[in-house]
């Protein structure tokens, strides 16, 4: 068996989404095969070379797989799969968009978001924002499969696999990529941060939402995040936002600010070490799912909080 | 321009979905049914650029049983044309429903399909993305703003990092993300005239489609429970706690 595994990256460097999916790849058993699809993205392939357990690295560089366009993914991952059982891709945005497209190519039902590989044939994944969990087996000869970073540990590394050029299919040429705007941050990664401090509506404007937030998020080293109602709201970007159809986290520790604690965000992170709420209000559901609960007014807490540490 | 936007009926966006005793899945009798929230999304869409000439009609589809009717009426009062409804009581896959989407784009030739980006029930984030493949379509999922340009359109995706913008030739296929825009209501007068759009009455079977499942459910349990901790006094006894334990 073989399964060709889909790096995260940005063509500068490899994400940690490709260490935790490659440990997904070898519980599902065989030869794991780390697939570098970008751009001057030599330095990721190094990386993901280096990778315990990957058996070698295939890259393929062109201006379409620069960004990362759906349709050029499919198109060179395809007929690569002539050689492999199954193709793992992290539940990043970016395997999200691929993988059903590769799915639907090869008239293969995708299995998404994976949290377990029972065998070869059959996974565990959350269903209803995580309030059931389904074990389900396929009759696919071909697995298609993203998998949810927070449920595997990272690979090491240790490896040191041989990498090779593989072809860039042209894709369909009915997209461009037009432009994109990415955030530059020194802080960590929602999806790989040790303590995250979330902010929610309560924070009351984007103004009140850095005051508040990023001094403590400072202190501690800590990513930030939001609920739904703080992004919809503007006062956090898109990126930030925790739950259900946004980012699914599991740091350390969780720091819930202002945060009522909706099913849907509750989704995204209760598999959290430690939840810390700070909420007003002491009906919110939050406080059901916290390890410590504090019960007060945010724009005393935090700052005291941020003045304490 | 002929606008198709998918619905489908999903249980409620504030219902906690419980898992049935015997683990076979989730109990759905009588529990609050409604239009999946990012299928409202894609029928506001549409409405829009129809409101805005872009659009010249709205068709709206749904794949379930008969009670899916109401969600197509909701889909009508809130501005779409006419529904069609491809009647059964199966559990449809999303390649499944893509396979029976792309026989429908066959019959009523849009030059824009709207779909959710993800069903709150499975949580799939499937079903777009395969029938844009299925069609040899562009896709542009996750649309954080559509803009509809000289046979074109322009969709600003939210991705992990921040935004990122793709130029798509039409036909395409978007999926909505929550920041698109804010559904309406429907009017009181507005579902009083729903009520007499029309909605085409299909089976699967008119479709000539294989919609045999690939999935087998072993089984559905309860998620690891939480239990709720302690309340604490202040800000001085919170960090204590935490330093406690090794959390800071």
């Amino acid at each position: 068996m073989a399964v060709l595994v889909l790096a995260d990256h940005d063509n500068a460097s490899l994400g940690d989404a490709t260490h935790k999916t490659v440990t997904a790849a070898t519980k599902f058993g065989g030869d794991v095969d780390v697939l570098v699809a970008g751009k001057g993205c030599g330095a990721v392939a190094e990386a993901a070379a280096k990778i315990s357990g990957v058996r070698k690295v295939l890259v393929a560089e062109s201006d379409a797989l620069e960004n990362a366009l759906a349709e050029a993914v499919e198109a060179l991952v395809v007929p690569l799969m002539d050689g492999y059982d199954a193709f793992f891709a992290p539940a990043t945005t970016t395997g999200k968009n691929v993988a059903p497209r590769i799915a639907a190519k090869l008239d293969v039902m995708q299995l998404s978001d994976i949290i377990g590989v029972e065998s070869a044939d059959t996974f565990v994944r959350p269903i209803y924002a995580g309030n059931a969990i389904e074990t389900v087996s396929t009759s696919d000869a071909k697995k298609i499969v993203t998998v949810r970073g927070t449920a595997f540990d990272a690979a090491e590394e240790g490896g040191s696999a041989a990498v090779e050029t593989v072809d860039a299919a042209a894709g369909n040429g009915k997209s461009a990529f037009v432009s994109q705007e990415i955030v530059q941050s020194d802080r960590p990664e929602l999806t790989s941060a040790k303590i995250i401090v979330s902010g929610g509506r309560a924070l009351g404007s984007e103004e009140d939402f850095n005051k508040y937030m990023t001094p403590l998020a400072d202190k501690l080293g800590a990513g930030i995040g939001a609920s739904r109602a703080a992004v919809d709201a503007g006062y956090a970007p898109n990126d930030y936002q925790v739950g259900q159809t946004g980012k699914i986290v599991a740091p350390e520790l969780y720091i819930a600010i202002g945060i009522s604690g909706a099913i849907q965000h509750l989704a995204g992170m209760k598999d959290s070490k430690i939840i810390v709420a700070i909420n007003k209000d002491e009906e919110a559901p939050i406080f059901q799912v916290a390890d410590y609960g504090l019960v007060a007014d945010l724009f005393t807490a935090v700052p005291e909080l941020t003045d304490a540490l | 321009m002929k606008v198709l936007v998918p619905v489908k009926r999903v249980i409620d966006y504030n219902v906690k979905a419980r898992v049935k005793p015997d683990q076979s899945g989730v109990d759905l009798a009588n529990v609050k049914m409604s239009m999946n929230p990012f299928d409202e999304i894609s029928v506001e869409e549409a409405v829009r650029l129809k409101e805005a000439g872009t659009a010249t009609e709205v068709v709206v589809v749904s794949i379930g049983p008969q009670q899916c009717q109401e969600t197509l009426r909701t889909a009508l009062a809130m501005g779409a044309d006419r529904g069609i409804l491809i009647k059964t009581d199966d559990k449809v896959e999303p390649l499944a429903v893509a396979k029976l989407l792309k026989a429908v784009v066959a019959e009523e030739s849009p030059e824009l399909v709207i779909l959710g980006k993800q069903a709150i029930d499975d949580d799939s984030n499937q079903t777009g993305q395969m029938l844009a493949a299925l069609l040899d379509w562009p896709q542009g999922t996750f649309a954080n703003e559509v803009k509809i340009d000289g046979g074109k359109a322009n969709v600003t995706r939210e991705i992990d990092g921040g935004l990122q913008t793709v130029a798509l030739d039409l036909p395409a296929i978007v999926t909505t993300d929550l920041r698109l825009n804010e559904p309406r209501y429907a009017s009181l007068p507005n579902i009083m005239k729903a009520k007499k759009k029309p909605i085409d009455m299909k089976e699967i079977g008119d479709y000539g489609v294989d919609v045999a499942p690939r999935l087998t459910t072993v089984k559905v349990t309860e998620p690891p429970v939480r239990e709720a901790g302690e309340i604490v006094e202040d800000v001085p006894t919170l960090v204590s706690k935490l330093k406690a334990k090794g959390a800071l």
